[in-house]
């Protein structure tokens, strides 16, 4: 196909206008850090190990505002998610009651861009799970 | 999936090799029970320049497309909720809801938004679904008009689209039409602002081939109104006409414009065969 | 945040006596991450969905916090196990102090 070198410059030249970002990426006082808080303090210097909680994500997310994942932590009372390269990394923290048919969850999160995801699992014995997923997020074609 | 060959717009914009470009082989249902045509022959009128339709749908990623399969996880559905409580709630000086009328948009609605934008005889005019929805406001309830793609009445349109759902699109493009369809196809082509581009140079010359990191799909709006992951709400026909048109650095027209009318119902035109999907999912 | 906010809850209505159950709920709320700026340049203030529980007949299935990361119009899935007949009661905690209920029973046979 015909494309002129002057078209394909005009296109680059949009397309690096039209990034629109789903968070900033100036950081804040998050209020509310403190309840999922960053991966250190929930482990508090314990170690995690690895091979039975799972954490699923897509490798490549297409938009950085909804991307799903899932934990899965067989015996755990509670899993921690975090977004490392967020402006704070707290995403959710699930904890397990009495009633609850498995250690398991799904939701949908805002990722500011590429970045390691960790989840981080309590088990009933007190010991820590860990897993980390990194997902690349694509920035779109056309702010819409 | 299948990588259609790289074109020079391709080759300069950033291209993941794990993100093909094209559109992909999956099939569309909706709740285990609607089937959709997300793939057809195209419409005549389209004379060769495509050879098949494709539902914006296959441009997607597996999880944004999944997200259309089941009404709960379509979050364009929470807005046809909060449409259906106000189809039954009374408003304007005829103290008249939709309902009264209408009854259940689930029969009397059936069929709409495969067929709009359509000629109203009487008013002498195309009419989109949104203007006929503000006819009825105005001259039937007393009420005001919704701003065009305003939240109330973007979801009101994706409602009423909702129970077209599978049906094809089959606008009619003759007749009275036909003269507003010639305006809108002369849009389609026109190269539009500074970096001169038409419709057609994006979606038509260049479906499948990236944009930054993002896919060019045929541009069809069987789909909308659209819940769009990147703004979380849904997106009309013409604000997303807007979008495009601005990004060519041009001035561009208004929702509800006649230019956008004419131009929905132009692009509706090129999907006529796929099914309506409205309220779709997309990036 | 108080108007626009509906709760939407996906629960089997019948289930065996020990049955475990898939649950999906979505509450429509736009969780105003506090990172975000005006058209002038002022920090958008946070006024997110904080917190989301679901019990069963007042013990606990799940019990999560939420931070500004989770995406707009929250979203969970999640199983439950159905011991006998009675209520789901599902509970979003709004920053600005509003609570939003939503109950499913589910039958037991």
């Amino acid at each position: 196909m015909d494309f002129t070198r002057r078209d394909t410059l005009a296109l680059g030249a949009g397309a690096t206008a039209m990034a629109l970002l789903p968070l900033s990426a100036v950081a804040q006082a998050d209020p509310n850090a403190e309840l999922v808080g960053a991966p250190d303090e929930f482990l508090a210097g314990a170690d995690a190990g690895t091979g039975d909680l799972t954490l699923t994500a897509p490798e490549i997310a297409e938009n950085g505002n909804t991307v799903p994942i899932s934990i899965d932590a067989p015996g755990a009372v509670e899993v921690r998610v975090y977004a490392l390269g967020n402006p704070t990394p707290g995403v959710a923290a699930f904890r397990f009651g009495p009633l609850a048919g498995s250690q398991a969850a799904s939701t949908r999160i805002r990722l500011a861009g590429t970045q390691d995801v960790q989840a981080i699992a309590k088990m009933a014995d007190g010991s820590y799970q860990t897993a980390m997923k990194t997902v690349k997020v694509t920035i779109g074609g056309c702010g819409g | 999936m299948k990588f259609k060959a790289m074109t020079a717009i391709a080759a300069l914009l950033f291209a993941p090799a794990a993100f093909a470009g094209g559109a992909d082989d999956d099939t569309l249902v909706v709740n285990g029970d609607i089937e959709m045509t997300t793939k057809a022959p195209a419409p005549a009128h389209l004379d060769g320049a495509l050879d098949e339709i494709i539902s914006g749908w296959h441009f997607r990623s597996d999880e944004t497309q999944q997200l259309q399969t089941d009404d709960f996880e379509n979050q364009g559905m929470i807005f046809v909720d909060q449409a259906m409580d106000i189809w039954n709630t009374a408003e304007g000086s005829e103290g008249k809801a939709c309902a009264d009328c209408h009854d259940d948009p689930a029969d009397s609605m059936t069929g709409v938004a495969a067929t709009y934008p359509k000629w109203n005889e009487d008013a002498g005019e195309v009419r989109t679904v949104q203007m006929q929805v503000n006819d009825c406001r105005v001259n039937r309830m007393g009420a005001d008009a919704w701003k065009y793609d305003a939240t109330d009445a973007i979801s009101m349109e994706a409602m009423i689209a909702s129970h077209s759902r599978g049906m094809p699109v089959n606008v009619a493009i003759d007749g009275p039409a036909a003269e507003a369809w010639e305006k809108g196809k002369e849009i389609y082509y026109t190269r539009y602002g500074q970096l001169e581009l038409a419709c057609a140079s994006c979606h038509e010359e260049n479906y499948g081939n990236y944009i930054r990191a993002d896919h060019l799909s045929q541009g069809h709006i069987n789909g909308f109104p659209t819940y769009r992951l990147k703004n979380a709400k849904l997106n009309g026909a013409h604000s997303r006409f807007k979008g495009c048109i601005r990004d060519t650095r041009a001035e561009t027209f208004s929702p509800g414009s006649d230019e956008f009318i004419a131009l929905e119902l132009y692009v509706k035109s090129r999907g006529n065969g796929l099914s309506v999907e409205g309220p779709s999912v997309r990036n | 945040m108080a108007s626009g906010v509906k709760p939407r809850v996906k629960a089997p209505k019948k289930a065996s006596a020990g049955e475990v159950v898939t649950i999906k709920t979505l509450i429509s709320h736009k969780m105003e991450s506090g990172q975000r700026k005006d058209s002038s340049g002022n920090v958008i203030p946070r006024s997110i969905i904080n917190r989301f529980t679901c019990d069963f007949n007042g013990q606990n299935v799940v019990d999560v916090v939420l931070a500004p990361a989770i995406s707009t119009n929250p979203y969970f899935e999640f199983e439950a196990t159905i011991p006998e007949a009675g209520d789901l009661k599902f509970t979003w905690y709004d920053d600005d102090g509003d609570v939003y209920e939503e109950t499913k029973s589910v039958a037991v046979g």
